[in-house]
């Protein structure tokens, strides 16, 4: 069966590693937090201007002078530090943040993400996501396999505006776990009970299918 | 000691006229200038251009300028959140440049740091490189992107001094202090304004230096955007 929002951050949790700064985009990559391993280090980045994201605060103890990228309420944890939004930049396009997780409308086999922007329809602006693909080393895009219409969002060649060119490096999808290669999408884990045949329809770009694909271990 | 301290919004935005570039502060409305938006609300200046990296909801913040048709051109990373933005936007009214959130930071760093231009990643092969030059260092390649001019910087601060020293709170500093400095006048209004010699000089994360005009702000709204809290 498919995964839902949750599944689908559960398994991108389990690509943060001990040690590991972490910028997470909005939407199902902010849930990534909630299921991440307690033994582990790792401390998450907003790019408005905190290293040490903490949860949601309780009721009553909400400060407006402390917002996430997504402008929610938040916390921070011991050892948070707050900074301004160019040293912000600094370390992501310095490459200080290991991993970026974040969503996409689009993904092309050969990397290039399309996230910000549909022709026709208003366009809100791209925020730090330009920035934050052209400079991570290890990219995890969070996004469902196909869009509401149906159609494949692992294309051949992006449709709509690029974000970023040749810069994601591994999809998880609602429905597989995707490696971005040279030689096109490979596949390495289908999502629990979908089969390989699924994933392939449901995939435009090229799909490299090596022996058995094992399913994810959630 | 050199004074920076003036009594109020009004005092401090004199010389602000139509047409001209006013840089800004805040991320969402964590960090804006609200008093100093509300005066220029008063002072009806228009066809102004603002960089901000965002621009408000529809009656706080920029929003506030924006529904009385005072902006001419935006110049931000991200717009949503705004119905009257979009309905201006679509209508051709208003002027909008979306630019990536870092090349905005840093074009404001560039500017406070007389740095003509710099190069970065971002937007490289996508619709923001388009007519600018780029360029390979290390088999990677660059867009060459200019610092901002700007004719005022309006900043929102915790603390600060007469003498025009600053202290952020929280992720309210966000462009703040990238934008100190940045303009040909830097305005910076504060929720507590104290005598010099009250702030620890290694606590400051602006120098005076940057700042030309310095006032108490009164009446904070601090609105949040997205209340989100959990259960206990």
């Amino acid at each position: 069966m498919a995964l839902d929002k949750n599944g689908i951050a559960k398994r991108i949790a389990k690509e943060v590693k001990n040690g590991y700064y972490v910028n997470l985009g909005i939407g199902i990559p902010t849930l990534v937090a909630n299921f991440v391993r307690d033994d582990i280090e790792v401390e998450f980045q907003s790019e408005n201007g905190v290293l040490g994201m903490g949860p949601f605060p309780f009721e009553g103890e909400e400060d407006p002078d402390l917002i996430n990228a997504g402008k929610q309420t938040i916390t921070t944890l011991p050892g948070a530090s707050f900074f301004d939004s160019a040293m912000s930049f600094s370390m992501i396009r310095g490459q200080h943040v290991h991993l970026t997780i974040l969503g996409a409308m689009e993904v092309a086999e050969n990397g290039d993400i399309a996230n910000w922007k549909i022709p026709g329809y208003m366009v809100k602006g791209m925020g730090g996501a330009m920035d934050l693909v052209a400079s991570a080393e290890n990219i995890i895009v969070a996004m469902t396999h196909t869009n509401k219409k149906g159609e494949s969002k692992l294309l051949k060649r992006c449709s709509l505006p690029l974000t970023g060119v040749a810069c994601v490096k591994k999809i998880v999808t609602d429905l597989a776990v995707i490696e971005v290669t040279n030689e096109g999408f490979k596949l390495l884990e289908r999502a629990p009970g979908v089969s390989v045949d699924t994933i392939k329809n449901a995939t435009e770009g090229h799909l490299i299918i090596e022996g058995d694909i094992p399913e994810m271990i959630l | 000691m050199i004074n920076k301290k003036v009594t109020n919004a009004a005092e401090a935005l004199t010389g602000v006229k139509d047409k001209m570039t006013l840089m800004v502060g805040g991320f969402g409305l964590s960090g804006i200038p609200e008093n100093s938006i509300a005066e220029l609300v008063k002072l009806n200046v228009k066809e102004l251009t603002c960089i901000s990296n965002n621009a408000g909801v529809d009656d706080f913040g920029l929003g506030l300028l924006l529904q009385k048709k005072q902006i001419k051109k935006m110049i931000s990373s991200y717009v949503g959140e705004n119905a009257e933005f979009e309905r201006q936007m679509l209508s051709g009214e208003l002027e909008v440049e979306l630019i990536p959130q870092g090349t905005l930071a840093e074009r404001c760093r560039a500017a406070q740091s007389g740095i003509p231009a710099f190069y970065t990643p971002a937007g490289y092969g996508t619709e923001v490189a388009i007519g600018k030059e780029t360029r390979e260092f290390n088999k990677k390649m660059y867009v060459l992107e200019h610092a901002f001019k700007a004719d005022f910087a309006v900043v929102k601060a915790w603390k600060g001094d007469e003498a025009g020293n600053l202290i952020f709170k929280g992720t309210a500093r966000n462009f703040n202090p990238n934008m100190c400095g940045a303009a040909k006048i830097t305005i910076a209004e504060v929720e507590e304004l104290l005598p010099v010699g009250s702030l620890d000089p290694n606590q400051i994360h602006i120098p005076g230096i940057f700042i030309q005009r310095i006032f108490q702000g009164v009446n904070y709204e601090k609105r949040i955007e997205q209340r989100t809290i959990r259960k206990r």
